[in-house]
């Protein structure tokens, strides 16, 4: 018969109500903000401040999309976002590979020149850039986003990625090498796979960095249709008044696929090495 | 493996495959962020005030350079710039690490718990910035009304408009937004840690605590470090916050803030880019410190 354990159960009990008060503090804002954009106009500059709607009203949501392009500002995000991770993960892990594992001179260098590279402040580069992409006829295209993103996730992506890769145990590529793989054998069907639930955390952060970047999106995005959903909510604002009303209305649509997205792939991200892969 | 001054074949044969798999990186590198890197160092170099067009952007050499010494308006930023760092990062370094460590720990419902975390960091910050700007309100923001409800204040106050208000709003958005990248980046680091060692070490009879300290900690601090490393350097250039949030009033204009102003503003982009270079030269500092932790040994492993 099993006796209750009464210091676990206490134990597990604190930390259940630990978790849960702490994802409350965590969320309120958001909660706020989300019922903001249900109460009806009046009630938002109430005072005091009121919590609970006295019904809820819909109207925001539907001035966002008709007032706003808003649908546009949200395909061009995921365009923009969806290929920069992408390509940047295939691009910064190839690097980091060779940077962790490679042995070749210039090596620890080479990783201080892009970390480098990572600490200039981005307003700098602002205008030289803008007038880079100008001449090539690249401002109002996806690609004129899309190049300065994956250049800016490159130096995170590829430290992080080398990291990752040289805490991994040399077994694996010993054993394929003794198998007969070559180098890019051993990257691309096992090393890759194995940093996988790092790949798919390096990745997500690269994704919500796209999703949100501001400065970029609303220098070389000038057409309305073209926009991201950052500068998109941002330009709201008219010269009178902030639609809070509205803006709090766009905030949960620009946030809910993120929140689907991370819950999607958040079980990607899950402990464990295989192992098997060298014992077994 | 004993380094001999003539290079093997296989040695030959790696440095080659190790220059093809970087070169996609480095190209996009040098393109995107080297030219205008270069060019931003140059213009520090020269006075050049677009409205002055007629000056030819002489060549002043390091006179920009002295002039952020005797511009009192440029040190407080920095001094400021230094404090919101440091507070911020360390806030966010403990918070993040008990929150990846909950998100590791196995338990039902984490997944949601995951998701649930990574909101704030997922809002753009501009809309963040917007929207604790109005809970911070003075009138109908939630913030006095939660804690004049609790009874912490005695009545509403005007956050936004004293120095230490505007400090704190600062920083506790900015906590509340990124705490969220380094419990994700400081989890990543956490997965990596195989769970046999710490079946043999529960074996073995050791507690949570001692599991903790000489295990955990150890194994983690690189990815720790890394994750510091890059919090600290982007929390120094903050920009988006304050530009919304305060617009760099009551004492909380960052040195990014400042650079941007000058150049937009002033259209004096001389000494903007030279303010640019120093925001960089501070950054650097600084990633030479944490590097010194981390030991370098981030490359090829000798076992």
């Amino acid at each position: 018969m099993r006796k209750l354990n009464w210091k676990k159960f206490l134990g597990k009990l604190l930390f259940g109500v630990f978790v849960i008060s702490f994802i409350i503090l965590l969320l309120l804002p958001f909660i706020w903000q989300f019922l903001t954009s249900i109460k009806p106009l009046d009630e938002i500059a109430e005072i005091p401040a009121k919590w609970i709607p006295s019904k809820i009203n819909i109207q925001f949501y539907i001035n966002v999309f008709t007032k706003h392009k808003f649908g546009h500002y949200l395909i061009n995000s995921a365009i923009v976002s969806i290929i920069s991770t992408i390509i940047s993960i295939m691009v910064g892990a190839s690097a980091a590979y060779a940077l962790a594992r490679l042995h070749f001179k210039g090596n620890r260098v080479m990783l201080m020149v892009i970390l480098g590279i990572s600490m200039f402040p981005t307003i700098a580069t602002l205008s030289p850039l803008y007038l880079f992409l100008k001449n090539l006829k690249l401002l109002n295209t996806y690609a004129g986003l899309i190049i300065p993103y994956i250049t800016f996730a490159l130096p995170m992506s590829i430290w992080l990625m080398a990291n990752f890769f040289s805490q991994m145990p040399r077994d694996f590529e010993e054993a394929a090498e003794i198998d007969g793989c070559n180098r890019g054998q051993i990257f691309m069907k096992i090393m890759l796979p194995l940093i996988k639930p790092a790949t798919f955390s390096v990745g997500l952060l690269v994704f919500i960095n796209c999703w949100n970047e501001y400065l970029y999106a609303i220098s070389f995005m000038t057409k309305d249709e073209m926009r991201t959903v950052p500068v998109g909510i941002a330009l709201f604002a008219t010269n009178y008044q902030l639609p809070w009303g509205d803006i709090a209305a766009a905030t949960i649509v620009a946030t809910i696929p993120l929140i689907v997205l991370v819950l999607i792939f958040q079980n990607k991200i899950v402990a464990g090495l295989t192992t098997g892969g060298v014992k077994g | 493996m004993k380094k001999t001054k003539k290079m093997t074949r296989r040695q030959k044969n790696e440095t080659r495959t190790a220059w093809i798999m970087m070169t996609p990186a480095l190209i996009l590198l040098s393109l995107i962020t080297v030219y205008p890197i270069v060019r931003t160092f140059w213009l520090s170099f020269h006075e050049m005030n677009l409205k002055h067009p007629n000056t030819g952007y002489p060549f002043i050499g390091l006179a920009n350079y002295a002039k952020i010494f005797t511009d009192s308006r440029a040190t407080s930023d920095i001094i400021f710039t230094l404090e919101f760092t440091l507070i911020t990062v360390v806030l966010e370094m403990i918070i993040g690490f008990a929150a990846a460590l909950i998100m590791n720990y196995g338990f039902r419902g984490r997944g949601l718990v995951r998701a649930a975390v990574l909101i704030p960091w997922a809002i753009p910050t501009s809309v963040s910035a917007m929207m604790w700007k109005f809970i911070y309100n003075d009138q109908y923001g939630m913030f006095n009304d939660i804690l004049y409800r609790l009874h912490i204040i005695s009545k509403y106050q005007a956050w936004l408009s004293t120095n230490s208000g505007s400090f704190m709003a600062l920083v506790i958005t900015d906590v509340w937004k990124t705490s969220p990248y380094m419990a994700l980046l400081i989890l990543a680091g956490l997965q990596l840690i195989p769970s046999e060692i710490y079946e043999s070490a529960r074996i073995d009879g050791a507690n949570v605590l001692q599991r903790f300290t000489y295990m955990t900690l150890p194994l983690v601090k690189r990815s720790l470090l890394v994750a510091l490393l890059f919090r600290t350097l982007d929390a120094f250039r903050v920009f988006d916050l304050i530009s919304v949030m305060t617009g760099g009033a009551n004492g909380t204009e960052s040195m990014a803030v400042y650079a941007y102003k000058q150049m937009m503003n002033f259209l004096n982009f001389g000494y903007g880019s030279t303010l640019a270079v120093m925001i960089f030269v501070i950054i650097f500092i600084i990633s030479l410190i944490y590097l010194s932790f981390i030991g370098g040994s981030l490359s090829v492993q000798e076992d």
